[in-house]
């Protein structure tokens, strides 16, 4: 009867923890997803893992309170912590091998709220929800030669990305990049109203096409040094455009971008002042969880905020336990031998 | 005053074969709670679904919440003291009782300060929900971050076996020695224990 009691306690546990459902798509799964640990993984990212660190600030312009009672939207300048990254898991890629650009923000205001956001280059996810995600991952990993065409066939949302993968153009710079949110967040303005939102920060840079054997031929971090160069010279802006959901909009699903004549709101300008490499500057220990919403915005149907969440903590865990492999540079700059 | 767990006496020298009222309410209300924030915690690192969300906005508070009561409950047992294990009692098991009984009173305590502090060296904001944010108590520092996160999640582990093996001893009391200390600490009233008498002020 005792040994029951306990019996039946400790199997309770192991169940919750998963530990009896190997298929459960755990945070663990998901992140391993990514491929296997190789060493110069170690300390960094699990995605997104190629990336320099900005600082900057974020000037409201007081429209976005049309929208959230977020004193992020209230007119003032606030201070920003960003990261321009690769969606690759690989720390070491070159930067023309790249396809999805990311920018990444920690913006912080004086009541103590704090928005972290990241986003890309891609107006749309290139699946519906993370379920979909993780079998991606499975199949552009698997040796199977069949594996992506039976992804596609069974998730047909991927085809714009693969159109917009082969159309889109390349740019030289991180500068001349739209970062899209993708995501959609409930705002709640002062009077209660709940609006669905997503958003994308428009550059004031103008996009110059280039392609990626040229950017290639402009060695292997051609971005990081692009952008600190241009940063050093001038600060680069963007516009944060928001954007507002129609009744029957698809707000759970971010493969699925709305239509253009939805209405939208700019809010401000994120203003980028100043580059600093990542192994010591100040975006490195930031987990860009995009649940880290301030008072006003909230997360919706979309399922992709708490995965990611989830996911991120989980890599956030690991490298930071791993630190000990990505030294820190000491001020040296980056490449620079002790 | 006594402050030795399983040692008689109270810091009015009265005799109880009862914990107190006050101290019982805890132990439930804390037992529920402690229980729940372990299924909790490794039910939040086993799901990417929006069952996340949910489950690390309970894990804050309530943990919080169980660091308050804890201290709260700490001072209660110093002040009231246990009442006497029974006198039959093997030494072994009595040192066992007294070892797990503070080991769980310092997991009460150090399992909430650790996830607090692991947040703070994330450089994570700590909100509790309602409007509350906690400051951090450390600074930010991934080193730190990755010794706590181990502490925390390995000590849940190790919480959790202790309050099985509470468990066990407890029903072990009550189904085989019915020896009186599983009635000690029932959440019944005193009048419903058999043999059991309120202390009056006179004595
Ligand atoms: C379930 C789906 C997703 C998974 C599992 C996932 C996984 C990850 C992981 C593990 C990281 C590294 C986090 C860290 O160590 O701090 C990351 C970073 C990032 N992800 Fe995702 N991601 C997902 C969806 C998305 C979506 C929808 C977007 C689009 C907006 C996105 C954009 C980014 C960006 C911009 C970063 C870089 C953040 C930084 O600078 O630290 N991810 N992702
Ligand atoms: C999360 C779970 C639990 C925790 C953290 C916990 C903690 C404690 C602590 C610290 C004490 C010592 C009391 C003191 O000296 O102030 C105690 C006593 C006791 N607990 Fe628990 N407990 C838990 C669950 C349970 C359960 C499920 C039972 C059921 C069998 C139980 C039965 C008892 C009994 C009978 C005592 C009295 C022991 C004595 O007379 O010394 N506890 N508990
Ligand atoms: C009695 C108190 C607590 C207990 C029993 C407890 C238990 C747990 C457990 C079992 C886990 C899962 C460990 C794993 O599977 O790796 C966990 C994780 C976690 N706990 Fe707690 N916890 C407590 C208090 C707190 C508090 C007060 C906070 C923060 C304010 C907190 C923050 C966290 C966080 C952030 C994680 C996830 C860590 C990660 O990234 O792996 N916990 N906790």
């Amino acid at each position: 009867m005792i040994a029951g009691v306990v019996g039946v306690s400790a199997a309770a546990f192991a169940y919750t923890a998963g530990w009896l459902s190997p298929h459960r798509l755990t945070p663990t799964r998901m992140v391993d997803g990514f491929g296997p640990t190789t060493p110069e993984k170690l300390g960094h990212r699990r995605n997104h893992a190629k990336g320099i660190c900005f600082t900057g600030v974020f000037d409201a312009n007081g429209a976005g309170s049309a929208l959230s009672k977020a004193r992020v939207f209230a007119a003032g300048s606030y201070p920003v912590i960003g990261r321009f990254n690769l969606g690759t898991p690989n720390p070491q890629a070159t930067d023309a091998s790249v396809r999805v650009r990311g920018l990444s923000i920690d913006i912080h205001t004086p009541d103590g709220g704090e928005w972290r956001s990241g986003m890309i280059s891609v107006p749309f996810f290139p699946v519906s929800n993370p379920q979909a995600f993780y079998a991606l991952l499975e199949a552009s990993g698997s040796k199977d030669p069949n594996a992506m065409g039976q992804f596609a066939a069974a998730h047909p949302e991927i085809k714009p990305f693969g159109a917009w993968a082969k159309t889109a153009p390349w740019t030289g710079s991180y500068a001349e990049e739209r970062y899209n949110g993708v995501n959609a967040f409930l705002f709640t303005d002062d009077a209660g109203n709940t609006r669905a939102v997503r958003w994308t920060m428009e550059p004031a840079a103008q996009p110059v096409p280039v392609s990626p054997d040229e950017l290639a031929k402009q060695g292997p971090d051609v971005l990081e040094k692009e952008i600190t160069e241009r940063i050093a010279k001038e600060p680069a802006r963007w516009t944060l455009r928001l954007q507002v959901a129609n009744d029957g909009d698809p707000t759970a699903d971010p493969s699925k971008a709305w239509p253009a004549d939805r209405r939208t709101v700019d809010a401000g300008t994120l203003v980028v002042q100043k580059i600093e490499p990542e192994s010591d500057g100040p975006c490195r220990d930031i987990n860009y969880d995009p649940t880290v919403l301030p008072a006003g915005v909230s997360t919706s149907d979309d399922p992709f905020p708490a995965a990611r969440s989830a996911a991120y903590a989980k890599s956030y865990d690991l490298r930071s336990a791993e630190a000990a492999h990505y030294p820190r540079n000491d001020g040296k700059p980056e490449g620079a031998t002790p | 005053m006594s402050t030795s767990l399983g040692t008689p006496g109270t810091a009015r020298d009265i005799v109880r074969t009862r914990f107190t009222a006050t101290q019982r309410t805890l132990h439930w209300l804390m037992a529920a709670a402690i229980l729940a924030m372990l299924f909790i915690g490794v039910g939040m690192k086993s799901t990417i679904t929006p069952k996340y969300l949910t489950l690390v906005s309970i894990h804050k508070p309530l943990g919080i919440a169980i660091l308050v009561l804890a201290l709260l409950r700490l001072g209660v047992r110093l002040r009231f003291g246990t009442p006497p294990l029974p006198a039959d009692l093997p030494a072994p098991m009595r040192l066992g009782a007294v070892l797990s009984h503070w080991a769980l009173y310092a997991l009460m305590i150090v399992m909430p300060l650790l996830g607090w502090a692991m947040l703070s060296a994330a450089g994570y904001p700590i909100r509790l929900g309602a409007g509350i944010t906690l400051p951090p108590i450390l600074a930010q520092d991934d080193h730190l971050h990755a010794v706590l996160w181990s502490l925390h999640s390995n000590l849940a582990f190790v919480f959790f076996a202790l309050i099985l093996l509470h468990l066990a001893a407890g029903l072990f009391h009550a189904l085989v020695r019915r020896d009186g200390v599983f009635e000690a600490m029932a959440p019944v009233s005193d009048n419903s224990v058999p043999g059991h008498r309120t202390p009056t002020a006179a004595e």
